[in-house]
């Protein structure tokens, strides 16, 4: 007996029944294409979430007012959307401290933030502005596209000079080069002497390019003046030399601006610092969690493919009965009926996982496409949905092929 | 060829046992024509399941060609089957799926034969039948008498050193099943063992043999005299 005469027996018997065999496959179909799409959309949105982090800043230490109470003071997501601390216990002076006496810091960023209205050649744009020193392009990793940015002088100075992300930069003069145009803002005219380099949208679907930069002074005193009082500001970006010295750098931070804040040993500080890697790796790991938990549903269906081709499968037992003797009778061992009715489960399994990874596949793609989610396909996506298809169609294949090497040849070839 | 010595089948029905074979001593040599004849339940299914290794006695010896096939495994049994016996039913038992050939060409795909060389064969067997023509037939596009033909053709793949056959003519009419037999007779002549079991007179008649079952009991065992 050759193997691959067993094989086209069991092609075969599917072949036969062409209607049946494929709502047989169907089950298996919607769970390899289920598994395929929902661990592609997880691993798209990690991937979103790890870039869209990296993007506030690599090895970057985030310092806001308030102390670190759950759920108190700006709330959550207050370190992404800048909202304002609790309270207003973080100067320009902590930020210069920090800068002067922690050892491995690459750059010290405070910032002010607000909402203000743009108007320049008869266009108006709504935006976000920043009260930022020169040092914030370095920690926030960011890029001028074309101009300038100001340097400390010009800041020091009170100068009226801004850098403006792409999104303003369209919605106020379209296609025109925008360096060196004025543009009023809360009645002040200001000069634009750069344009940043574009990042897109961040996976919380902010744009990150609606977004104005000023020097630090002249936007504290001139437009968000009502809120922050004095020296005062909402965030201090403390950037380190590399990733090891993160957690050392964080330390530092912390126990030094307990020692300006006059902050006795055992009271809670009154301001908190957060670790990008340590926001990365929590962020990472609810997607993760997330990912599992809709492969886990999507795996539910898939077992319930098996026991759909497992009925089926048992049907045709029933339904050959006749052949099974007749097989038998004409020199068929046990083994070779087993063989026969594993390999046409396996087959019936294997198929459906084949068209479930392509429709998978094709359906991620057309996500990708259509919807703005993000989607990555896992390299493993292939030889894992058909081995474990494969598996499916071996396990739920076991029993009725056992129940067909068993039967009795005179009784099969009795049966009507 | 057979050598069979108080061979007993029992069966359990309920609490009872029952015998279907009840201590039967027979022997078979090469190129007989025998018949085998009695009312149903007499036991003469349950001795060609035996002897076609179907099926297992409860006590007693069975040696082909002085093999105890007795004590054979599944598959020494299932081997047995495949090269030694060929097998032809009341109800023809061809796969519906397949075509007049590849019914055929079934036992040589398990005795492990290549595909040309079965292939030829089946259609030598279908020409010797008388179904040279029909070979890409169903079985549903075949009359009933060409479809025991077909089943016979069959039987014959692995050159079987026996033919059992269980009424064979039981589903065809008179004409048809005087053709069957006549095949039969002429496949003997060329020197192959033919057990029929039947409870038709006329099939009996036309064999050389004839052994009476009753009661799981061989009763009678009448010769033709050499004509």
């Amino acid at each position: 007996m050759r193997p691959i005469e067993l094989l086209r027996f069991a092609t075969g018997a599917i072949i036969a029944h062409p209607m049946r065999s494929a709502l047989t496959s169907l089950g298996v179909v919607i769970g390899v294409a289920a598994v395929v799409m929902m661990t592609s959309i997880g691993l798209g949105a990690q991937q979103r979430v790890t870039s869209t982090i990296a993007g506030l800043g690599s090895n970057l230490i985030i310092v806001s007012p308030g102390a670190s109470r759950a759920g108190g003071g700006g709330g959550g997501g207050g370190f992404v959307m800048g909202a304002a601390g609790s309270g207003q216990t973080l100067t320009d002076s902590d930020a210069e401290t920090i800068a002067k006496q922690v050892e491995g810091v690459v750059a010290v960023a405070p910032v002010v933030r607000g909402q203000v209205q743009l108007i320049a050649d008869g266009a108006n744009w709504n935006t976000r502005i920043e009260g930022v020193t020169p040092d914030y392009l370095v920690a926030r990793d960011l890029t001028l596209a074309s101009g300038r940015m100001f340097d400390e002088r010009e800041a020091r100075q009170g100068k009226k000079a801004i850098v403006i992300g792409q999104t303003v930069a369209t919605e106020l003069w379209g296609d025109l080069d925008p360096i060196g145009r004025r543009v009023r803002v809360r009645g002040v005219p200001f000069e634009v002497i750069g344009v940043l380099a574009s990042k897109g949208q961040s996976s919380f679907g902010q744009d990150q390019d609606d977004v104005v930069l000023g020097p630090l002074g002249a936007v504290r005193s001139r437009i968000v003046g009502r809120r922050a009082r004095g020296t005062t500001v909402q965030t201090i970006y403390v950037k380190a030399a590399d990733a090891d010295s993160l957690d050392r750098v964080q330390e530092d931070t912390t126990n030094l601006l307990r020692d300006l804040h006059r902050i006795r040993p055992g009271d809670s500080d009154d301001f908190q610092t957060q670790n990008m890697a340590s926001i990365l790796q929590a962020s990472q790991a609810a997607v993760a969690t997330f990912t599992i938990l809709l492969a886990a549903v999507a795996a539910v269906s898939l077992l319930v493919g098996g026991v759909g081709i497992m009925n089926i499968m048992l049907v045709a037992v029933t339904e050959r009965t006749r052949e099974i003797g007749l097989r038998m009778a004409v020199g068929a061992k046990r083994t070779d009926i087993l063989i026969q009715f594993a390999l046409e489960s396996i087959t019936l399994s294997l198929a459906g996982g084949l068209i479930g990874l392509t429709i998978g596949v094709l359906g991620a793609v057309a996500i990708a496409k259509l919807g703005s989610w993000p989607v990555a396909i896992p390299a493993w996506a292939g030889p894992v949905s058909l081995g474990f298809s494969s598996l499916v169609g071996l396990v739920f294949g076991a029993y009725p092929s056992w129940r067909a090497a068993r039967l009795d040849p005179i009784e099969a070839l009795r049966r009507e | 060829m057979i050598e069979i010595t108080d061979l007993r089948k029992l069966y359990v029905m309920g609490e009872e046992e029952v015998a279907a074979l009840a201590g039967v001593t027979l022997s078979i040599g090469r190129g007989e024509n025998v018949a085998v004849i009695g009312p149903s339940g007499s036991g003469k299914s349950s001795l060609m399941n035996i002897l076609g290794g179907l099926d297992r006695p409860s006590s007693g010896a069975y040696r082909f060609d002085g093999e105890d096939v007795g004590g054979f495994t599944d598959d020494e049994l299932a081997a047995f089957r495949r090269q030694r016996i060929g097998f032809v039913f009341q109800s023809f038992q061809l796969l519906p799926r397949l075509t007049a050939l590849q019914n055929v060409e079934l036992p040589m795909i398990y005795a492990g034969l290549p595909p040309r060389d079965r292939r030829d064969r089946a259609a030598a067997l279908l020409d010797r039948v008388g179904l040279g023509t029909r070979m890409g037939h169903k079985p549903t596009q075949l009359s009933g008498g060409q479809q025991q033909r077909v089943a016979i053709a069959r039987s014959l793949a692995n050159s079987p050193d026996l033919l059992l056959a269980d009424e064979p003519t039981g589903a065809l009419d008179t004409h048809t099943g005087q053709e069957v037999l006549a095949l039969f007779r002429q496949l003997n002549s060329e020197g192959l063992t033919l057990v029929i079991v039947t409870h038709d007179l006329d099939v009996a008649a036309a064999a050389r043999r004839r052994i009476s079952f009753r009661d799981g009991l061989v009763v009678e065992d009448e010769r033709e005299a050499a004509a």
